[in-house]
């Protein structure tokens, strides 16, 4: 029942072919069995997974169930769980737990699914492979020697390792579609606003959003349906009525055109990659869609504007990390001075101060304008150009990363080559768009993904297409033969 | 702000003495909003709560929680604007100012600084001698007020009380346009005024709502060029507020003309001990790195919303000045004193509307009713003479019921809970005026018989000074009847018998 997807194991606990009771056992077993291998998890919550299992069953016996009552979920490590330790893949969050549960989490854990722990991260969600977690980096379920993707590593692997039923990650810059991508599995980023933030540790809060990563489109659709919707403790989320995201998963593609930007398809791109995304584009005009050339001009400025802009507001979101009233601080500190500057050089890892050191140049006293100003302007750039380019088509398609999975340790004393590998994903953070992840094939052995961005708060169309895709295709159902 | 430093200006004349410098002042007022929650969050703003028992997850800081604007504190601000006549951006943003203190749970204060919610105003002034002034607004913003750090009784350590973190301020800065400190003063009680009738503020400047940071500098006069400048902070008394100036003026002027440079620094002035010591120079000033708070959307102030609450101002202390002049017919002076504090100016109005007397009612709140109030520390909201008992008693004493002796005693009464109003003292004690003439001319003759030497004396004496000695037996006579006794008759009876 593991390798089944999120919306079969829905419908089986439905017909009472199981119970949730034996559906997150076995998954409890598997992760004891398997996740010593890949580290996708930080904390495994059994003891609360299986209270939760039979009080689903018990709900379900009332009639009382919804399509995710029951459903084995893991959650990335830094969506706040009450009662249950929130790292967000920090040293410094080591002990830390929150008196409050985040919206999404409390979302699905009132539509019944089970926690089944939290998830394996970049720290702060700050990184494109997963090696910058203090609980150790996490491996791809395809190939351990290769990067799972990140930040949200640990939430890709534990999916494509049939280790969750589904999981939450959150998406600053590719968080989601890069990681899902690389482990071959399914992930959607909504559009800015769609999903409460509340509770959500802040990396850069104009960006972050949370999403579904899961094996199918019909799956990421169920947990949106329940993910979606206005928080009034989020100022940024829309007051924006939720469709049911499964209503059009069967749309006929007929008539859609698909964009691809050239940009996507220039110079740094794996040709086995291309090739994918050109196989995938391919099997979308037998669907019936039109495919249509499209320009994103200012693409390679989206790599500085976000390292301008992400750095900048984690500078300033990171500062309540100082010691004095949570997580972690340092041993005996002499004065404030040094208990700030100990408790926040020993409690971060290198790629976090990095940032923190990058976003306070940025914003200083006569760089401001140089720097993060400028950078605001380009990201007003980058959102007409997707707005022009959706002036002549429904769907931009293309890659969601320049090559499938590095090898780990590969570019870890590179940051610059790390950052760039991020081209393709930044720019729908920076315009608020949504974007997601399906699995395309493999490219030098390891998974590619088709990256789809659509208009603002087309989702519905995203996983439309999304699904009629995967109804020709297989890719999504193959998963690591050793797992 | 060019600052040209005066010693840079030396001449053949220096020193120049006191009354050749001017002094230049500029305000930065905090005034605590008085919501019932705070600026971001819903926890209560309830003042002297035991310690850190009202900040919830959002004033703490904590991990991933979000700040969402309070309506009110918005509303208020924009009242504050209306109230002063400035322009209300009807686009404001909120931004980060970012700092480490252990009192600042985010390490950063959300505040306004490029799109403030208030913009250029005014404010005028009344001084000691009459004469008026108007002391420019240059902008006031809202932000979000700091924690407390407690360095006392902590074994070494410091405590913090984080209830006030996220308290609503209004930060209102003005123009340098204060020349001395009885101006600065001025200035300070009439936007004291001018937020505690909005009643946007509760006004209690002992619980720091609001407090005052003084930017002064002083140049020779003449000079166009302002001086370097100091800040004092955190004065939370007008008293202290002037002691400070008066400290910090002389201060400079004796640096400087012992050929020292004024330094720009902040400072801090005890006012237990009338000290001042210097607190950090500008060059130890931090970088803010101030930017757009992304957590939160601009704030955008729609033309209706404008309109409702331009409807719901109140009379403002100038109009309500002007009104009490023209139309109760009070003196400036009464008017200004009365027009200054929204609860003294709804006492006045109560009592003078019911007794239908603004005369008598502006001098007894200003008398009788000041008086006991400062002499027993109280502000006039916790009067136990009302509005209405006051009224009453003015009522009797317009009707003749009383005499103006009497009715000082019958508003002692009052105020000492004998009775619930005048009427009740009157009767109980028996206080009404005696006009009847038998009762009247028994008393005098008492007293004609207990004082006969005096009388001889009164006859014996010219006629010329017969009037100022009549006093005496007039006063003897009122004592005689406990004040109840019409003067007027007395007078006019004694004045009879003794001339017979």
């Amino acid at each position: 029942m593991y390798d089944k997807s999120l919306s079969e194991q829905s419908r089986a606990l439905a017909n009472g072919e199981l119970s949730s009771l034996e559906l997150t056992q076995l998954y409890l077993d598997r992760i004891k069995k398997l996740d010593g291998n890949y580290n996708s998890y930080i904390t495994v919550t059994e003891d609360l997974a299986l209270e939760q299992a039979k009080a689903a069953d018990e709900r379900r016996a009332t009639g009382d169930a919804s399509a995710l009552t029951g459903i084995p979920l893991a959650h990335k490590d830094l969506f706040c769980t009450e009662g249950v330790k929130t790292t967000c893949g920090s040293k410094i969050l080591d002990n830390f737990i929150a008196p409050y549960e985040s919206t999404v989490t409390h979302k699905l854990k009132e539509a019944g699914s089970v926690m089944l722990g939290k998830t394996n991260m970049d720290e702060f969600a700050m990184g494109s492979s997963n090696e910058n977690s203090y609980y150790g980096a996490v491996k791809n379920p395809w190939d351990t020697q290769a990067i799972p993707g990140g930040s949200s590593g640990g939430s890709a692997a534990c999916v494509a390792a049939r280790l969750a039923a589904g999981a939450t990650g959150t998406d600053t810059g590719g968080s989601i579609r890069q990681p899902a991508s690389h482990c071959g599995i399914t992930g959607l980023k909504p559009t800015y606003g769609r999903v409460s933030r509340y509770g959500m540790i802040a990396y850069a809060s104009s960006l972050d959003q949370a999403g579904p990563m899961t094996r199918t489109a019909e799956d990421a659709a169920l947990m949106l349906n329940v993910m979606a919707g206005f928080d009034h403790r989020d100022s940024t989320c829309l007051d924006r009525e939720v469709p049911d995201y499964t209503a059009h998963l069967n749309d006929s593609l007929e008539g859609l055109t698909i964009g691809l930007p050239k940009e996507y398809f220039s110079t740094g791109l794996d040709s086995e990659v291309e090739q994918r995304v050109r196989d995938a584009v391919a099997e979308y005009e037998k669907l019936g869609a039109r495919v249509k050339e499209v320009s994103l001009p200012n693409l390679e400025l989206s790599i500085p504007s976000y390292y301008v802009i992400a750095p900048a507001e984690a500078s300033s979101n990171l500062s309540r990390f100082d010691g004095a009233r949570f997580g972690y601080r340092c041993e005996n500190p002499e004065d404030l001075m040094d208990m700030y500057k100990r408790s926040r050089s020993e409690g971060f890892g290198e790629e976090v101060k990095r940032r923190i050191l990058v976003g306070t140049y940025a914003l200083s006293a006569g760089y401001y304008d140089a720097y993060y100003k400028k950078a605001q302007k380009i990201r007003r750039l980058i959102r007409d150009d997707f707005m022009n380019a959706f002036e002549q088509c429904d769907i931009i398609m293309g890659p969601n990363a320049p090559t499938s999975a590095f090898n780990i340790g590969e570019k870890s004393d590179d940051p610059v080559a790390m950052y760039l590998s991020d081209i393709y994903t930044l720019s729908v953070n920076l315009a608020g768009l949504p974007g997601m992840s399906v699995p395309a094939g493999m490219a030098n052995g390891r998974p590619v993904g088709l990256q789809m961005i659509g208009r603002h708060f087309d989702e519905s169309g995203l996983l439309n297409a999304a699904h009629r895709f995967q109804q020709v295709t297989d890719f999504h159902k193959q998963f690591p033969i050793n797992s | 702000m060019s600052q040209t430093t005066p010693s840079q200006l030396k001449t053949d004349n220096w020193p120049l003495s006191t009354d050749q410098w001017e002094t230049v002042i500029g305000l930065e007022i905090h005034v605590q909003l008085a919501t019932k929650t705070k600026i971001f969050s819903g926890a209560s703003t309830a003042f002297g709560a035991e310690p850190n028992t009202q900040a919830c997850a959002v004033d703490l800081g904590l991990p991933g929680v979000l700040p969402v604007v309070n309506e009110e504190a918005i509303n208020m601000a924009i009242k504050f604007g209306l109230g002063i006549d400035a322009e209300i951006n009807k686009v404001n943003v909120f931004e980060r100012k970012n700092y480490f203190y252990p009192d600042l749970p985010k390490g950063y204060q959300t505040t306004q600084l490029e799109k403030p919610i208030v913009g250029a105003g005014h404010v005028e002034i009344t001084l000691k001698d009459g004469s008026t002034k108007t002391v420019r607004i240059h902008h006031a913003h809202l932000e979000e007020d700091a924690g407390k750090s407690l360095h006392e009784d902590y074994h070494g350590m410091s405590g913090i009380d984080l209830n006030r973190a996220g308290t609503p301020l209004i930060e209102i800065v003005t123009e340098p346009d204060m020349r001395n400190a009885e101006e600065a003063v001025a200035f300070a009680k009439k936007l004291h005024s001018i937020v505690t009738t909005l009643g946007i503020c509760d006004g209690e400047m002992s619980q720091g709502s609001m407090r005052f940071d003084v930017n002064v500098s002083v140049r020779p006069k003449g000079q166009k060029e302002l001086g370097t400048r100091t800040e004092t902070k955190n004065l939370n008394s007008f008293k202290f507020m002037e002691a400070a100036i008066l400290k910090e003026v002389e201060r400079q002027i004796d640096l400087i003309e012992d050929g020292g440079d004024v330094i720009q620094e902040t400072r801090l002035y005890n006012g237990d001990t009338d000290e001042a010591r210097s607190m950090r120079s500008k060059e130890e000033a931090n970088d803010y790195r101030y930017f757009p708070c992304p957590d939160l959307l601009p704030v955008l102030i729609e033309d209706s919303r404008l309109e409702k609450l331009r409807a719901e101002m109140p009379e403002m202390p100038d109009a309500k000045k002007a009104r009490f002049v023209s139309d109760l017919g009070l003196s400036e002076v009464d008017a200004e004193i009365l027009s200054g504090d929204q609860a003294t100016a709804a006492f006045f109005e109560t009592a003078a509307n019911i007794s239908g007397d603004a005369r008598l009612a502006s001098n007894w709140v200003l008398g009788e009713v000041s008086k006991s109030l400062n002499a027993n520390s109280i502000g006039i909201s916790e009067s136990p003479v009302t509005a209405d008992m006051l009224a009453g008693l003015i009522t009797r004493i317009k009707d003749n019921t009383i005499t103006g002796k009497v009715a000082k005693q019958v508003f002692e009464a009052l105020w000492k809970g004998d009775g619930k109003n005048a009427d009740e003292i009157i009767e109980k004690q028996d206080l009404r005026k005696v006009t009847d003439t038998d009762a009247i001319e028994s008393m005098i003759d008492e007293v004609l018989v207990a004082n006969a030497q005096q009388v001889e004396n009164y006859r014996a004496a010219p006629p010329e000074k017969r009037s100022k000695m009549i006093g005496f037996f007039v006063g003897q006579a009122m004592r005689a009847s406990k004040g109840k006794a019409d003067p007027g008759m007395v007078n006019q009876m004694l004045k009879e018998k003794l001339d017979a």
